[in-house]
């Protein structure tokens, strides 16, 4: 799997963001170093600086200091060879799921491929993640999972070098979730791309990868943790779930995040859902969860508890 | 439930206008004018059918006047093959469906110019911050000067530059059709530049990551994404036009709708109030068919069918 060290390299990234109340220190001295083929998930808390991170390797975001290396060249701008998987699909709403994916496809491989070439390297990734069947329907005619598929099969469709995935399945009820995280981790046993995804989720971060890179509290957060994963691929959810190091890494995880960096008033009431932020409510979910030994689906055994409540 | 909505769609409308007839018929004839009472419906319904038997006589006439033409040119070529032969034009008066006709075309080419500079430059400056800054004083000068303002200073340049011994276009159909764009133009280009700036940064991360050329940008992402507010600009800019072009056409005595109201004003007939009234339905009846049809482009333009239009 490491065939080749240093593949990417974040080194003392900080970033500020100007605020009216004056600069705001984002991110402070982030260092991390990346394999190629690596799986590496990143998790904290809300509003430490996740997004920002991956921002930053995209190019979307300039670092105020330090930088990010990606095979030896500085990334300064934003490009098709680190794709991005957006937290809201990103989809273009004028387009069917097809012409989407095009559109990908045709920048990143003009003058490469040919017509019937590009057709069929469409059709590969459509069918890749499931979503060759609709092909031809447009994002509001697709349930919220298909739009977050498409998203996928757009970013793969891209050959990156780097897939950058912010909370992908974030959004996604828990099924959909499973399902779609068995279809990465596949995707990516085949292809072999190196992905860094930022989750909420902390058996969602155990599951997929290779290392769980846990961040600290902004401002001024960075790298407070980071965490081997040495589960043998390919992975299953279910016989994983009694496994002792998935265990492990599961309480190292949540050890980190609920009592070195916890928050108060989370630690105090974490079953307390509320029906307009989905995003905390999944995040909380996975918090109660880890009382239970067996955390598979987890957030439906959370979510079944809730249902006497809410009606 | 249905039925509530049947009344709604259906009966309500009906009794608006049924209503508004009947305040108007027993209203009119209590005003005195000095051309006569004011006409009720039943009254300017009768002007109308004049209208349209003005316009048949009008129209058989200019047929037979080419008819007669024709037979005198066939009987000049039969006595001598040699003979030069012209089909002089018919200069018969215009009527009323002339007149709507000239002033359809005028507001057209008027709004139509109006929406070629709009658009482009609602887009460059929705593109580009310093753009706007440049344009935005101008806009906020401009937009709210009255068509009367304009028109007198249109018809100075125009006649200025536009000069010649035989003239493709009437000048006053230019100076109409000037004015009309300038006062359109605002709603276009305002709407333009905000629905272009405000497309989603998710989309234009997106661009950004697939390094997009900004032509590509242009034609993939801005102008889909700018298309309804593009839309409701058009649309507002063509209700202006046509309210712009009554009042242009009146001063500019370009031969359209003004003109008529303000020809019939003048002449001061007892028929001219009935004939000015039917002038006023006309014209709001094609504004309203106006818009309609830029509903119908919108939805045919749009990729977003479900969004509500009204
Ligand atoms: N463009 C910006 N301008 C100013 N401040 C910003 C900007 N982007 C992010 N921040 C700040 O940086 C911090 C980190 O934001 P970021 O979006 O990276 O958090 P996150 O970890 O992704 O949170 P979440 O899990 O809720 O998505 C926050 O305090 C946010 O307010
Ligand atoms: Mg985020």
């Amino acid at each position: 799997m490491t065939q080749e060290k240093e593949h990417l390299i974040l080194s003392q990234v900080s970033i500020d963001f100007p605020t009216p109340q004056g600069s705001f220190r984002a991110l402070n001295k982030v260092n991390l170093k990346i394999s190629k083929g690596e799986f590496v998930s990143i998790i904290g808390h809300s509003g430490c600086g996740k997004s920002t991170v991956l921002n930053i390797v995209a190019g979307l975001y300039q670092a105020t200091e330090g930088g990010v290396i990606l095979d030896g060249r500085e990334v300064n701008q934003p490009g098709p060879e680190r794709a991005v998987v957006f937290q809201n699909h990103s989809l273009l709403p004028w387009l069917s799921a097809y012409e989407n994916v095009e559109l990908a496809v045709k920048q990143v491989f003009r003058g490469k491929k040919s017509r019937a070439e590009m057709k069929d390297w469409i059709m590969h990734n459509l069918k890749l993640v499931h979503m060759d069947h609709a092909m031809h329907k447009r994002p509001a005619e697709i349930s919220g999972g298909m739009k977050q598929r498409v998203g996928i099969a757009r970013a793969l469709a891209m050959e990156p070098q780097v897939l950058l995935l912010d909370e992908p399945f974030g959004a996604l009820d828990a099924l959909t979730r499973a399902h779609l995280q068995d279809s990465m981790m596949e995707i990516q046993a085949n292809l072999g791309n190196t992905v860094i995804m930022i989750t909420h989720d902390v058996d969602e971060a155990v599951l997929l990868s290779d290392r769980i890179v846990m961040m600290s509290n902004g401002p001024a957060a960075t790298v407070g943790e980071i965490l081997e994963v040495k589960l043998p691929r390919p992975r299953n959810r279910v016989a994983m779930a009694e496994d002792p190091e998935y265990i492990r890494c599961r309480q190292a995880v949540l050890r980190f995040l609920y009592e070195r960096h916890g928050r108060a008033e989370k630690a105090e009431q974490p079953t307390v859902v509320t029906a307009e932020t989905p995003a905390s409510s999944a995040t909380e979910s996975s918090v109660a969860a880890s009382e239970e030994p067996a955390a598979v689906g987890a957030a439906v055994i959370e979510m079944k508890k809730k249902q006497p409540k809410a009606a | 439930m249905d039925t509530k909505h049947n009344f709604q769609t259906y009966i309500a409308p009906l009794l608006g206008i049924l209503v508004f007839l009947v305040i108007w018929q027993i209203g009119a004839p209590r005003i005195q004018t000095s051309l006569g009472a004011v006409p009720g419906p039943v009254q300017v319904a009768g002007q109308f059918g004049q209208l349209v038997n003005e316009h048949w006589t009008e129209r058989t006439k200019a047929k037979e006047f080419y008819q007669r033409q024709e037979e005198r040119n066939a009987q000049k070529l039969a006595e001598d093959p040699q003979a030069e032969v012209k089909i002089r034009p018919y200069t018969g008066r215009k009527t009323f469906f002339d007149q709507i006709l000239t002033s359809l075309v005028t507001v057209m080419v008027g709004f139509i110019l109006a929406a070629l500079i709009a658009i482009p430059l609602g887009i460059a400056a929705g593109l580009s911050p310093t753009i706007y800054a440049a344009l935005n004083p101008l806009i906020q000068l401009f937009k709210p000067v009255s068509p009367l303002a304009w028109l007198p200073i249109v018809t100075m340049i125009v006649s200025a530059v536009y000069s010649g011994n035989d003239p493709m276009l009437d000048k006053s159909f230019i100076n109409s059709a000037i004015t009309v764009l300038l006062c359109c133009l605002w709603p276009t280009l305002i709407n333009t530049t905000v629905g272009v700036a405000n497309i989603s940064p998710d989309l234009q991360n997106v661009s950004k990551v697939l390094r997009l050329n900004r032509w590509t940008y242009i034609r993939k992402i801005v102008l889909p994404s700018a298309i309804p507010m593009i839309f409701t600009g058009l649309r507002l800019s063509l209700g202006i036009a046509w309210m712009v072009l009554i009042a242009a056409e009146m001063l500019a005595q370009n031969p359209g709708l003004g003109k008529f109201v303000w020809d019939e004003f003048q002449n001061g007939s007892s028929d001219s109030l009935g004939r000015i009234m039917v002038a006023v339905l006309v014209i709001g009846l094609i504004g309203f068919a106006l818009d309609r049809g830029m509903l119908m482009l919108q939805r045919k333009v749009s990729w977003d069918k479900s969004a509500a239009l009204r």
